[in-house]
């Protein structure tokens, strides 16, 4: 259950959003710059609201009149980044496992050979990560933000960064990420099409920016 | 060996010894600064930041002259330090460590903030989502991104640690064996009546040593790995 109500503040960027559903899989659409990476950003806790509260369960993240603000490595979201963001001074295998040691003990919902055999990385484990295509770096990032056991996974369009005609490629690992894991979902995209393919639930985000989405 | 005797060979190596100190023991704290300066807003921090540039900028003399009221034996510091832990700078080759130190500290912080600055903040916060908390993101994505500038202005707070003479002279003099380093060498070989055609193969290897180390800290700098993150 995700229940939010925020203003985020950017320079002269300003969105106000508020949005309350308990659907697992929730897509955000809009055009780029409707903010649904800053809203992202917001649920990760990377960046800080300016106003609202953030609820997830019984959980809050956020919430500016209590002053509270959950640092992100508190919270167990699994961010895959638009820009897979892999750390270019490690190979593909510590990558993965380079969020493995902040996990609470017990807590082994998705195992890392399974996770290496669903979005088939064991061929890449030894590689620097200058060497992985686009969407090899997107299943790196799949499966390293798995591998910290989240409670709610983020993916910010994951096949934007990928080669048009390579998209079909990653397609068939983001269905069984729907359809295997039962794990909550946000994901974003201004693909109308793209996100009527995996998500439940679809948010509208108005462009520019301003004004509510309810 | 090089033409050099006994007492300039020894020159040599207490050169390389205070230069390889004063490098060692201030990299920890130049890293430290060169973060606060990189990532640090907070009040204070123009004059913080020309106050580490100072060395860099004030007569050399004024330095060692400041060191010495501060670390001589009745200086405020090192009056304490010689009455805790028992240790002397005036006139021993650790306070040409440290006036080494000092006058080499801006340079070292600059290489290595330089790397902190270029650093891409999207891979921290990607860090910080894997749940890595902000000292174990320093440690584990900034630290090794910032590798090569770090060794960068280590080798260049070496070579300026090598050549080091105007705040050494003045804080711990020039006594051969304990304070007479290359550089204070020539100097001392200068001032000795038909001296001059000896100082040829300390001046070459002094001009050697420089010029390597400039040119490693250049290659490690054109090394560092671009913002290409994957």
């Amino acid at each position: 259950m995700l229940d939010l109500n925020l203003h985020i503040r950017r320079g002269n960027f300003s969105l106000r959003f508020a949005l309350k559903s308990s659907a697992r899989v929730i897509a955000l659409n809009g055009a780029s710059g409707a903010g649904k990476t800053s809203l992202l950003h917001a649920l990760a806790g990377v960046v800080k609201p300016h106003a609202g509260f953030l609820r997830w369960n019984s959980t809050t993240w956020f919430d500016a009149e209590q002053h509270i603000h959950v640092a992100p490595h508190r919270r167990r979201i699994g961010y895959v980044f638009q820009d897979a963001r892999l750390f270019p001074h490690l190979s593909v295998a510590a990558n993965l496992d380079f969020g493995a040691r902040y996990v609470a003990a017990g807590e082994n919902r998705f195992e890392r050979a399974a996770l290496i055999e669903m979005l088939a990385l064991e061929p890449l484990l030894g590689r620097r990560i200058g060497y992985l295509s686009g969407g090899e770096r997107q299943r790196v990032a799949i499966a390293r933000a798995l591998m910290t056991q989240p409670q709610l996974l983020l993916l910010d369009e994951p096949l934007s960064s990928i080669d048009r005609s390579h998209t079909a490629e990653l397609l068939p690992y983001l269905r069984t990420l729907r359809d295997d894991l039962a794990l909550p979902m946000i994901y974003v995209s201004h693909d109308p099409d793209e996100v009527s393919r995996v998500a439940e639930e679809i948010v509208q985000l108005p462009f520019g920016g301003t004004g509510s989405a309810l | 060996m090089l033409g050099l005797n006994e007492a300039e060979w020894a020159a040599v190596g207490l050169s390389l010894r205070v230069a390889a100190v004063a490098t060692a023991c201030s990299l920890p704290l130049a890293i430290a600064v060169a973060a606060l300066l990189a990532r640090g807003r907070f009040p204070g921090r123009s004059l913080f930041d020309a106050l580490i540039h100072l060395p860099l900028v004030m007569p050399p003399v004024v330095t060692g002259y400041l060191l010495l009221l501060l670390f001589g034996r009745r200086g405020l510091i090192g009056e304490w330090l010689y009455e805790q832990f028992g240790l002397v700078f005036a006139f021993r080759w650790t306070g040409a460590a440290l006036a080494a130190a000092v006058m080499a500290f801006p340079l070292m912080v600059r290489a290595i903030r330089l790397s902190f600055e270029n650093e891409d903040a999207r891979l921290r916060a990607a860090a910080a989502t894997l749940g890595a908390p902000p000292w174990a993101v320093f440690v584990r994505v900034s630290l090794p991104l910032a590798w090569p500038g770090i060794v960068a202005g280590g080798v260049l707070a070496f070579a300026k640690a090598l050549g080091e003479f105007g705040a050494t002279i003045t804080f711990v003099s020039s006594i051969p064996g304990e304070t007479q380093t290359l550089a204070l060498s020539i100097y001392n070989q200068m001032q000795v009546p038909g001296g001059e055609q000896r100082l040829w193969p300390m001046v070459l290897l002094a001009a050697t040593l420089s010029l390597l180390a400039l040119l490693l800290s250049e290659w490690l700098v054109r090394r560092q790995p671009r913002r290409d993150t994957g």
